[in-house]
């Protein structure tokens, strides 16, 4: 005979207020099989699972019902409190009466009703469930870091001196990211590169991380502990185990004019090209789309110039299979993309530029050796007009979050400019100054006082281009309540920050969630800010909000921290939410096969002493099956059940509702 | 088992769907007659029982978002948790209709959003062919509901049960909707 034990509870006065704790715990008293019912003020408390504890040993329960927050909150909680009772704890089972029912209702009654509801429901389930144990699974002890920018160069770093290995994925032919092509950083304005180039090379000479620049991620199978990752190492063209980075190549390349996507579009590559001088690893790949050798089939002139006969213009994309046991994404953002705004020029005009652009041409590496000039004539610009959240917190042509960095680096860029040009204009329309972070409002106020940055609060309606070449912007200045014209020579705009393109396809593979905008979902917004959806695949940087480098750093550390920690035990425990082939009555007809997403179903022999085949079924593989029911439910001859939720478990808890 | 039990049920079901469908056809009039009747004996306000299949991952956590943003909605949904909408038997959703249930929602991730990678697809597959069955039976189409809600929608979670309230209300209580329930349980 079942003996289910019911604690409810009040949860302070979340669940109390509405629900009649009193009313439902003595109605679950009288439900059949309930030999306990108690109602406590905060059941997850230690005194309240004291009770729960005590009442599995003294009542001799075989079952636990706890009706208070969601499962998804406390389960683990109460199911560790039922496990040291003593008490196999998959046979606790929780009924929401706080997400479900006190905080969605105003009716006490009704809500009271409910929640009865709600607790008949599982002691009904728990009186069918069984004794199950955790499944052990081995981890193996490889992370896999995907995105080479500096979250991502953390991240594996952090991991690496924890001494487990790391393989980093990068899309670019060099790591470093967009922190690479900044010139200077907020808010102490030290030099990027000086900070970054050291790290990178770090990452290169690390014993524990592969770099595998220049591929990209395939595709993905398995979980947590065991993933499959196929790589795609894009086709290079140069052998780089025989390449010394010389740079008699490029030197030699007829094609000289691609607009270079480090610069952003100021500078000038080659073919074959390495992205920027301190590029890691610094050697250069051919661009298959540009060079004439690989389009029209004749030029050869880097193959000629190499004394190491690296080239190889018949290089293939090669795909690498690789087992990881975690995976961090750190793939970063892209700028929008400002055509959209046909009032600001719609993408027309060169001197109408974005935040990357002004980075690199402050950049001592830029093309202009770090002088601010113009894009269209080369002159350096006596007037530079930033506008401020340029696609930011405007949901009808743009995206509606804050893209959070860029007050701060327009701040910069102001600042840059004054430094360069003294007797410049530096004028800032801004719609509020969102200076949040340490040392962050402080460098605000020395750009507008010391530097003398114009700040204007308010939108510019229209920018026009006049025919001697000035920019000719229209704003308002709401402060002072009056419309306002400046004439500029260069137009910086501080685009939104959005997610790079393709990242939804690469969260499809790793099964994680993103928001509407393309940002990957935080399991947790509050309290597991690194972890995802997806158990085992962590996030660190922008690719899951708009982020600054401090932020986006102690992001990957932290995620690098849950890496280690999940690789600090050598098997992982699992929920053993498994499907079951009863072998009697498997027909093999092998719908199951067919339809299971994840490959666990396999054929099976049964074999008599002799090794006669006697019948063939179907068996799940316990390690790769997930639990989420698809071939129970397709099952013909109804012979597979899932552990944790089969027939007879979710049948009584629909018959009970009558 | 109980599988066979209830599927021996279904057919049971079926016949009598049928066998009303023709007595519909030959006396319109005096269906109609008692309908009319039965209304009139129903108390002002009926609260329908709807039950809802949700998957783990999405629809529960919708439901979950849907309370820690104190969204109200009526209280007339009863969840059944599952795994993946991939795990719902369509004998879940007759044994809630038999059991009394004036409606039955499943929902689940949205398509490409599956946990499970393709449950939901599975789950939308079977929605189609049983949705037909159940037409083909006599049960009224409104009072079976299918929606996709993701852990992030906690709104449009709140929204589709106080819709799904209110279609069923002014749809009126399932027994007395559909001959083939009253005559073999009634």
């Amino acid at each position: 005979m079942a003996r289910v034990g019911v604690f409810l509870c009040h949860c302070g006065e979340n669940i109390g207020r509405t629900v009649d704790c009193a009313a439902v715990t003595a109605a679950a008293a009288k439900m059949p099989g309930v030999v306990h019912a108690v109602d406590y003020k905060y059941m997850c408390s230690d005194p309240g699972q004291q009770m729960i504890k005590q009442a599995i040993v003294e009542k001799k329960l075989t079952g636990v019902v706890v009706g208070a927050c969601s499962p998804r909150m406390h389960e683990p909680t109460f199911r560790r409190a039922a496990a040291e009772a003593g008490l196999n704890p998959f046979l606790l089972e929780m009924s929401n009466l706080r997400e479900h029912c006190s905080w969605v209702h105003e009716d006490r009654a009704k809500a009271t009703e409910k929640a009865v509801d709600l607790v008949r429901v599982m002691v009904e389930k728990v009186k069918h469930n069984r004794k199950l144990h955790s499944i052990r699974v081995p981890i193996e002890p490889t992370a896999m870091v995907v995105g080479g920018g500096i979250a991502g160069i953390q991240a594996a770093l952090d991991i690496a001196n924890g001494g487990k290995k790391v393989i980093l994925v990068e899309k670019s032919p060099s790591i470093g990211g967009h922190m690479a092509r900044l010139s200077e950083t907020f808010p102490t304005l030290d030099c990027s590169q000086c900070i970054l180039t050291p790290r990178m090379v770090e990452v290169a000479s690390h014993p524990n991380i592969t770099l595998m620049a220049y591929s990209e991620v395939e595709s993905v199978e398995g979980f947590v502990g065991n993933f499959d990752v196929t790589v795609r190492k894009k086709a290079r063209y140069v052998d780089w185990s025989k390449c010394t980075g010389c740079g008699d190549c490029w030197a030699k390349c007829p094609v000289k004019k691609i607009p270079s996507e480090f610069d952003a579009g100021l500078g000038k590559r080659t073919a074959i090209y390495r992205p920027f001088p301190q590029a890691v690893p610094n050697k250069p790949v051919i661009d298959q789309e540009h060079c004439i050798m690989l389009t029209k089939g004749k030029c050869g002139a880097c193959a000629k110039a190499c004394q190491r006969g690296a080239i190889n213009y018949k290089d293939q994309d090669e795909l690498v299979k690789i087992k990881v046991g975690a995976v961090v994404l750190a793939t970063g953002f892209d700028l929008w993309d400002h055509s959209a705004y046909g009032e600001y020029g719609g993408g027309r005009w060169a001197d109408v530029i974005d935040g990357f652009q002004f980075e690199r041409l402050a950049s001592a590496s830029g093309p202009t050796d770090g002088e601010i000039r113009r894009p269209s004539d080369g002159r350096i610009p006596q007037t530079v007009v930033f506008i401020q959240c340029c696609g930011s917190r405007d949901d009808k042509m743009g995206k509606a979050y804050c893209s959070k960095i860029c007050c701060m680096y327009t701040a910069k860029h102001a600042m840059l400019y004054k430094h360069k040009v003294h007797e410049g204009r530096a004028v800032i329309f801004y719609m509020d100054i969102r200076a949040g972070g340490k040392g962050y409002e402080e460098f605000v106020r020395r750009a507008i006082e010391a530097d003398g940055a114009e700040y204007v609060r308010g939108r510019v309606s229209r920018i026009y281009r006049r025919a001697d070449g000035k920019l000719i912007v229209k704003g308002a200045d709401t402060l002072a309540g009056r419309p306002m014209t400046v004439e500029a020579d260069l137009v910086v705009l501080a685009d939104a920050i959005v997610p790079r393109t393709g990242s939804e396809r690469l969260a499809q593979m790793f099964g994680v969630g993103y928001d509407t905008d393309g940002f990957y979902s935080e399991a947790h917004p509050k309290l597991r800010p690194v972890e995802t959806s997806a158990a085992g695949v962590f996030l660190a940087g922008a690719c899951q909000a708009p982020k600054d480098i401090p932020d986006a750093v102690s992001q990957a550390s932290a995620a690098a921290s849950k890496v280690l920690g999940l690789f600090s035990k050598p098997e992982l425990e699992r929920e053993p939410i498994i499907a079951r082939v009863n072998e009697n009555t498997c027909v093999h007809c092998r719908a199951c096969i067919a339809a299971c997403p994840y490959g666990a179903i396999e054929d099976f022999e049964i074999k008599d002493r002799k090794g006669n085949v006697v019948k063939r079924v179907a068996r799940v593989n316990e390690g790769l099956c997930q639990g989420c029911g698809t071939c129970v439910a397709i099952c013909r001859s109804n012979s597979i059940d899932l552990d944790g939720f089969t027939d007879e478990q979710v049948f009584s808890e629909i018959v009970t509702l009558e | 088992m109980l599988k066979q039990q209830f599927a021996r049920r279904f057919l049971s079901i079926c016949a009598a769907g049928l066998r009303t469908r023709r007595a519909d056809w030959d006396r319109t009039g005096l269906m109609a007659e008692t309908e009319t009747k039965k209304v009139e004996a129903t108390p002002a306000v009926f609260e329908p029982k709807i039950v809802a299949f949700v998957c783990n991952w999405c629809t529960y956590a919708g439901a979950d978002l849907a309370g820690t943003s104190r969204l109200q909605y009526a209280p007339n949904v009863r969840i059944v948790k599952l795994p993946c909408t991939g795990r719902i038997d369509p004998l879940f959703i007759l044994k809630a209709f038999e059991g009394g249930a004036d409606a039955v929602l499943v929902s689940g991730c949205h398509p490409g959003d599956c946990h499970y990678t393709s449950g939901n697809y599975h789950a939308r597959r079977r929605w189609a062919i049983f949705r037909r069955l159940l037409e083909f039976t006599g049960i009224d189409m409104r009072r079976v509901f299918f929606s996709w809600v993701s852990a992030a929608e906690g709104a449009k979670f709140a929204d589709l049960i106080n819709r799904i309230t209110a279609d069923v209300r002014a749809a009126g209580p399932f027994e007395r909707t559909n001959p083939a329930r009253r005559r073999l349980w009634k």
